[in-house]
């Protein structure tokens, strides 16, 4: 008796050693909306299939997850991998010497050959990858409801921003609410922004977020950005203020507003309502050679020895940037894959649009939390949001973006 | 058992809480002095910039305008719930049937969280869902109610909501104190003919000075703290027409990852908040002092 049971701990033994127990990764991220979670799913399934074991880690809000992450890290009990903007938010991490590279797979699969430029400047610091990009959005899509345009007389999707207020007079002048606008400080932000690419162009857009150029912020073709801007305001309803997004997308969706203004997680709300792209609902990523803006989310990996734990953040990167993965997440999630590579018939119509600009590279740009810090983009949001609702002269707001952007 | 025993004890049975109030209260007050003095962003540094963040602090218009709306919600709304506290003390003082439920009706909106209720006050304000659309189906077609949408009365919305939350409270104080007023001073004024709202106005109410100042206490912290509101209702918004100092100390905490302009922010509320609790304190403890060398 006491020879077999020494038998099977040594055969267990041996079994354990030979299934090593899987890549454990906790992972912090804010996919929480009905289509985020679907995607996120895929990404788990992907995970599990490559060997690994995934611990999900959901917390609603992004600030809400990221100052948890934060906390961690700083409390020594930091996640596998933790979900942060494609931006400046993880700047300070890696500065401070709190994240793990994930070079050996960056190198492995050529990440310098298929990322966008934009999202590559934003992830590779020094010479080191710090993150693994999932996904592209692009926030400052014009929506438009068919039914509106209809039931206004507006013919053809607008061409130009001297076509957009033109159909947004007719819009206005058939009843409808022309802009269906939350006002609430991030979307007046998306709205002044999908002005300055627009209208500003890439040139101008880049000296105001990228170089916070004060004589560009002080030029008379920024004024006239500024101007526009306001002027859109006019063709909001008064019931706007407080608003949230998606509120404002629903009354595209029931045909009671024409236009809005806002990123491509709007498609959920679309498709949630069963209406389809290029049918019930038409999308403008931008007119012209406008800047396509790019902005998105990836994981980041907190410093850790634990060799068990790198080996799960480095498998994670790589099935995350894998093309299937990419395809099942971003189909999901409404936004875009990060690589061209992949078979983008999966997407649909206005995702299709989007990787076609994509190839443009001439036109991509990041969005302004690439080129600035939390906290000049929360000042500019202040400035442009009490512009918005009030009547400051414009001049006031070139002087007080000017000194907020080289605060 | 002898006196050192005796102090022994009541030290030990103190020390756990006095460890925790100088650790946990002092010890993080002088943590938050100390990151303000330095150029700290995501996380604290050890530098030291002197007044830098002050002057950037004083020099931000949204928290300008957050200390200019906070004192205009304040003188606001101390006044209305400590008149509607009071008024509503003397109604259930007056013996009416069904007091119980009615102290509990007046108390309930004290005991509900405002993240709830906020949501309720903002689709009853909103002019397009709310009261004002209410009353136009109603068929007062230019009927007007749009405070929460306008720049210029978008506080006084935040007023008439935290007033319903805490009138019940005001209550219950001055409940508490009208009861313990001797019943012989209503007997005299009555044998004097003295009308009821003067006794009420020029003997009751100096005697309920107590309460008073502990109503008064509870309700300044509550507009120092004024957060779950403004969050709940208005977001801050139209613009930044409702922002408050807390609000602006919370964003830049963590989703601006400023911690330095953020603690500045919390010494200059916490320097405010002394300024005004300690001529209430100083008086008070005159006014024991006086009491004990009497």
């Amino acid at each position: 008796m006491r020879y077999r049971a020494g038998l099977v701990l040594l055969l267990s033994g041996i079994l354990a050693a030979q299934a090593a127990p899987p890549p454990k990764a906790e992972v912090i991220h804010w996919w929480t909306a009905g289509g985020e979670s679907d995607a996120v799913r895929s990404l788990m399934k992907a995970y599990q299939a490559a060997g690994g074991t995934w611990v999900d880690t959901a917390v609603a809000l992004g600030e809400q997850a990221r100052s948890v992450t934060l906390n961690r890290i700083v409390g020594g009990n930091p996640p596998t991998a933790a979900q942060f903007n494609t931006s400046r938010q993880f700047q300070e991490l890696i500065e401070q010497n709190l994240l793990n590279n994930v070079d050996d797979v960056a190198l492995r699969d050529g990440w310098d050959k298929f990322l966008p430029e934009t999202v590559l400047n934003a992830i590779k610091v020094k010479g080191h990858y710090y993150a693994a990009p999932v996904n592209i959005h692009m926030p400052t899509w014009i929506w438009y409801s068919k039914a509106a345009f209809k039931k206004a007389g507006i013919a053809s999707e607008p061409k130009s921003m001297d076509e957009l207020f033109a159909a947004l007079d007719k819009l206005k002048a058939a009843g409808l609410i022309p802009l269906a606008h939350g006002g609430q400080g991030w979307q007046d932000s998306i709205v002044f922004t999908a002005t300055l690419a627009n209208i500003g162009g890439k040139d101008l857009y880049l000296k105001i977020f990228r170089d916070h150029d004060k004589a560009a912020i002080n030029s008379p073709a920024f004024k006239q950005v500024l101007l526009t801007y306001k002027r859109l305001k006019s063709y909001t309803d008064p019931g706007s203020p407080g608003r949230n997004w998606n509120d404002a997308t629903a009354l595209l969706i029931t045909g009671k507003a024409g236009v809005q203004i806002m990123g491509d997680w709007a498609k959920g709300e679309f498709t949630f309502a069963k209406q389809s792209a290029g049918k019930d609902f038409g999308c403008i990523a931008g007119f012209g050679q406008a800047p396509y803006i790019i902005q998105g989310d990836v994981l980041v990996f907190p410093k850790t020895g634990n060799a068990e734990a790198v080996k799960a953040q480095k498998l994670l990167a790589a099935v995350t940037t894998a093309p299937t993965t990419q395809i099942e997440f971003n189909s999901r999630k409404g936004s875009i894959p990060i690589r061209a590579d992949v078979d983008a018939t999966k997407l649909d119509a206005c995702s299709q649009q989007g990787v076609a600009i994509m190839k443009e590279k001439i036109r991509l740009v990041g969005n302004g939390e690439i080129f600035m810090t939390p906290d000049q983009n929360g000042a500019m949001m202040d400035i442009l949001t009490a512009y918005w609702n009030t009547n400051v002269p414009v001049e006031k707001v070139q002087k007080d973006l000017a000194a907020a952007l080289n605060n | 058992m002898s006196r050192f025993a005796r102090q022994a004890t009541s030290w030990v049975a103190l020390g756990p809480m006095a460890v925790f109030v100088l650790v946990g209260y002092l010890g993080t007050m002088l943590w938050t002095l100390r990151i303000s003095f330095s150029s700290s962003r995501t996380f604290p540094a050890d530098d030291f910039v002197g007044l830098a963040q002050y002057i950037k602090l004083f020099n931000n218009d949204r928290w300008l305008l957050s200390l200019n709306n906070l004192a205009l919600y304040g003188v606001l709304f101390i006044a209305a719930t400590l008149l509607i506290g009071f008024l509503l003390a003397v109604l259930i003082d007056q013996k009416v049937r069904g007091e119980g439920v009615l102290r509990t009706i007046f108390l309930y909106p004290y005991a509900m969280s405002f993240v709830a209720t906020g949501l309720v006050w903002q689709w009853m304000l909103n002019p397009e869902i709310g009261l004002q659309q209410a009353v136009r189906n109603a068929g007062f077609v230019d009927f007007s109610f749009d405070w929460i949408t306008d720049q210029d009365r978008v506080m006084y919305t935040l007023v008439i909501a935290t007033v319903w939350q805490a009138s019940g409270l005001v209550m219950a104080i001055m409940l508490a104190g009208l009861r313990g007023i001797d019943e012989e001073i209503w007997k005299s004024a009555r044998i004097d003919g003295i009308p009821a709202w003067r006794v009420y106005l020029s003997i009751v109410l100096p005697m309920l000075s107590p309460s008073l100042a502990t109503a008064f206490v509870l309700l300044s912290t509550a507009v120092i703290k004024l957060f779950d509101a403004v969050v709940a209702m208005t977001q801050g918004g139209p613009g930044v027409a409702s922002e408050v100092p807390t609000k602006f100390i919370m964003d830049h905490l963590f989703g601006r990852a400023n911690i330095a302009l953020a603690s500045a922010a919390s010494v200059v509320m916490l320097c405010t908040v002394l300024a005004l609790v300690a001529p209430y304190f100083y008086a008070r403890s005159r006014a024991d002092r006086r009491k004990e060398s009497a």
